[in-house]
C-alpha cells in the first residue's frame, strides 16, 4: 500500500491505496465523488476528465500515486453544493448539451480547462478540435458546441473559474 | 492491472540503480502508453519507477544552435513553449496534434520515443531534424536509436534523459489522421537543414519511421513542392490493413510532403551558418 495526500476539490485527503489504483476509481470507490465517470476505460471517451492542478486529464489514465501531494477537481467541485451551478454547468442545461448526461462531466471539464487555455471567445472550429477527446454517443455535439460557446461566454463574467 | 511496486525516484540515477537491481522494471513518465497496456495485462512490470518526481528533467532551452527539451516535457508543454515556436515552429504544431487535449497534458516526448510506436509523430521530427537522443549512459543518432516496431536501442537500466534538436532553416509536419485512432495515418516530415533534406515518414512504415531519400535529393536541388512531381514512393514495405492500403500510404505520402514543403515554404527562412563539424552540437 501507499500512502497519499492530495488536494480533492478544496479539500486534504489522505489515504492507503494499492499502488494500482487509478485515480477514477479512487474518486469513485474511496470517496464516493461519483460524477466522474467511466465510459471506456481505453483513454478514448473523456466521460473521466478531471482537473490535475488545474489541467485536463482522464483519470482513467492516471495512477492515483501519481496524484499524490497535487490538487484534483471534479465536477462536484466546480460548484458549492446549493449554490448556483457553475456558468458552463448552467451553459449545459440552457442549452440542452446533453441526451443521457453520461459523457457530460468529462465534456464540462474538459470545456472549463480549454476556456482557462483559450480564453472566453471560442470559434466552433477551436471547440470542435478541442473535443478531439471527449465522445458522446446521444447528442450529435451540436448542442454540446453551442453550449461550450455559451459556457465560455459567461465564465467573462463570473466569480466562478 | 497486476500488483506492482511502485517507486518515485528524486534522481535519474536513483531511477538508473532501481532498474539494475529489479528485473523487469519499467519507467512511467506520463503512462499514456503503458497504463492503457498494463490495464489490458499485456504488461504487466513488477515494479514501476516513476520520473515524474525527478527535478530538471522536463526543461525546454536553447544551447547553441540546438533546441534541448527534457524528457519529461509534456505535449502540451512543447506545443505551448515559446521557445519551441520559435525555433522550431514545425515541432511546436507537431506537438500541439498528439492525440487530445487531456493526452497532451500528461504525455512525454522521453515516454514517446521510448516506446517508438511506428504510427506516433515524435520519431519522424526526431529523424529528420538529425535530434540527438541523450540518455543517462549515451548520446544516440536516431538511425541507432530506432531499430524497428517498437523497438529501441535502449537497454533495460538506459534512461532518456533529453532530446538535443539541431535548429533546421524551415521545416513542416503535415499529419494525415487515422480517423478512429487519431494516431498518423501518415505523417510526413520535412527539414530543410543547413547541409540538406531530409523527408520522414512515420505510421506507413512497416519498420517505423523512414527517410524517403529520392524526395530528399530532389528537395535539395529546388525546395519546391514541384520538385517532387513525377517522383512516386514505392508500396513495398508499406503497411496495408482496413484503414489503407499499401498503396494508398505511398500515395499519401507524395501529397503529404508536397503539402510539407509548401507548409515550410510559407514561413521565413532562418539564416543559420554551415554547421562547424569541430563543435559537437549537444550541451
Ligand atoms: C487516446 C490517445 C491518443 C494518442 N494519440 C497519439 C498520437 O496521435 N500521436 C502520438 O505520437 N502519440 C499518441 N498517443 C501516445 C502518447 O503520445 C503517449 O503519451 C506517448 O506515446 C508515451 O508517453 P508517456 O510519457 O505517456 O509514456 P509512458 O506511457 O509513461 O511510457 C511509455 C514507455 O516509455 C518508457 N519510458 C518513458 N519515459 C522514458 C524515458 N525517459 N527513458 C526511457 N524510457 C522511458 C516506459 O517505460 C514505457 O515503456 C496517444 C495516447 C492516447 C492514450
Ligand atoms: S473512461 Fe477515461 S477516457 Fe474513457
Ligand atoms: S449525452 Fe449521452 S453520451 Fe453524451
Amino acid at each position: 500500500m501507499a500512502k497519499i495526500s492530495l488536494i480533492v476539490n478544496g479539500n486534504p485527503v489522505t489515504a492507503n491505496v494499492d499502488p494500482r489504483t487509478l485515480l477514477v476509481q479512487f474518486l469513485r470507490e474511496n470517496l464516493r465523488l461519483t460524477g466522474t465517470h467511466v465510459g471506456c476505460d481505453t483513454s478514448q471517451c473523456g466521460a473521466c476528465v478531471v482537473h490535475l492542478d488545474g489541467k485536463a486529464v482522464k483519470s482513467c489514465t492516471t495512477l492515483a500515486v501519481m496524484a499524490d501531494g497535487h490538487s484534483v477537481t471534479t465536477i462536484e467541485g466546480l460548484a458549492a453544493d446549493g449554490a448556483p451551478l457553475h456558468p458552463m454547468q448552467e451553459a449545459f442545461r440552457e442549452h440542452h448539451g446533453l441526451q443521457c448526461g453520461f459523457c457530460t462531466p468529462g465534456m464540462i471539464m474538459t470545456a472549463v480547462d480549454l476556456v482557462h487555455r483559450k480564453g472566453h471567445d471560442l470559434s466552433d472550429h477551436t471547440i470542435r478540435e478541442e473535443l478531439e477527446g471527449n465522445l458522446c454517443r446521444c447528442t450529435g455535439y451540436q448542442n454540446i458546441v453551442e453550449s461550450i460557446a455559451a459556457g465560455a461566454k459567461a465564465m467573462g463574467n463570473s466569480d466562478l473559474t | 492491472m497486476y500488483e506492482f511496486k511502485y517507486h518515485r525516484p528524486a534522481t535519474v540515477r536513483q531511477a538508473a540503480n532501481i532498474l539494475l537491481k529489479n528485473e523487469d522494471a519499467k519507467l512511467i513518465a506520463g503512462g499514456h502508453t503503458l497504463l492503457p497496456v498494463m490495464k489490458q495485462r499485456l504488461a504487466a512490470p513488477p515494479h514501476l519507477v516513476d520520473l515524474s518526481h525527478v527535478e530538471g528533467l522536463d526543461g525546454i532551452e536553447i544551447k547553441g544552435r540546438s533546441l534541448v527539451i527534457g524528457a519529461t516535457a509534456k505535449h502540451a508543454d512543447v506545443a505551448a513553449s515559446a521557445i519551441v515556436g520559435e525555433a522550431i515552429p514545425a515541432l511546436a504544431e507537431l506537438a500541439s496534434l498528439i492525440g487530445d487535449p487531456a493526452v497532451r497534458h500528461k504525455g512525454t516526448i522521453g515516454g514517446s520515443l521510448a516506446n517508438n510506436d511506428p504510427t506516433a509523430d515524435y520519431p519522424a521530427a526526431v529523424l529528420a531534424l538529425g535530434a540527438t537522443i541523450v540518455t543517462n549512459k549515451r548520446k544516440l543518432k536516431p538511425e541507432e536509436f530506432f531499430q524497428g516496431l517498437f523497438t529501441t536501442a535502449l537497454e533495460p537500466d538506459e534512461i532518456i534523459t533529453k532530446v538535443s534538436f539541431p535548429i533546421p532553416k524551415k521545416a513542416a509536419y503535415i499529419k494525415f489522421r487515422n480517423q478512429a485512432s487519431r494516431y498518423a495515418l501518415v505523417g510526413v516530415f520535412v527539414a530543410k537543414r543547413p547541409s540538406d533534406v531530409r523527408v520522414t515518414v512515420t505510421g506507413a512504415g512497416s519498420e517505423g519511421v523512414f527517410r524517403v531519400t529520392a524526395f530528399e535529393e530532389a528537395l535539395k536541388k529546388r525546395f519546391s513542392p514541384k520538385a517532387l512531381d513525377g517522383i512516386h514512393v514505392d508500396a513495398d514495405g508499406l503497411n496495408s490493413d482496413l484503414h489503407g492500403s499499401a498503396e494508398y500510404r505511398a500515395h499519401l505520402i507524395g501529397v503529404l510532403a508536397k503539402r510539407a514543403v509548401e507548409a515550410a515554404n510559407a514561413k521565413p527562412e532562418k539564416e543559420l551558418p554551415e554547421p562547424d563539424p569541430t563543435q559537437p552540437s549537444v550541451g
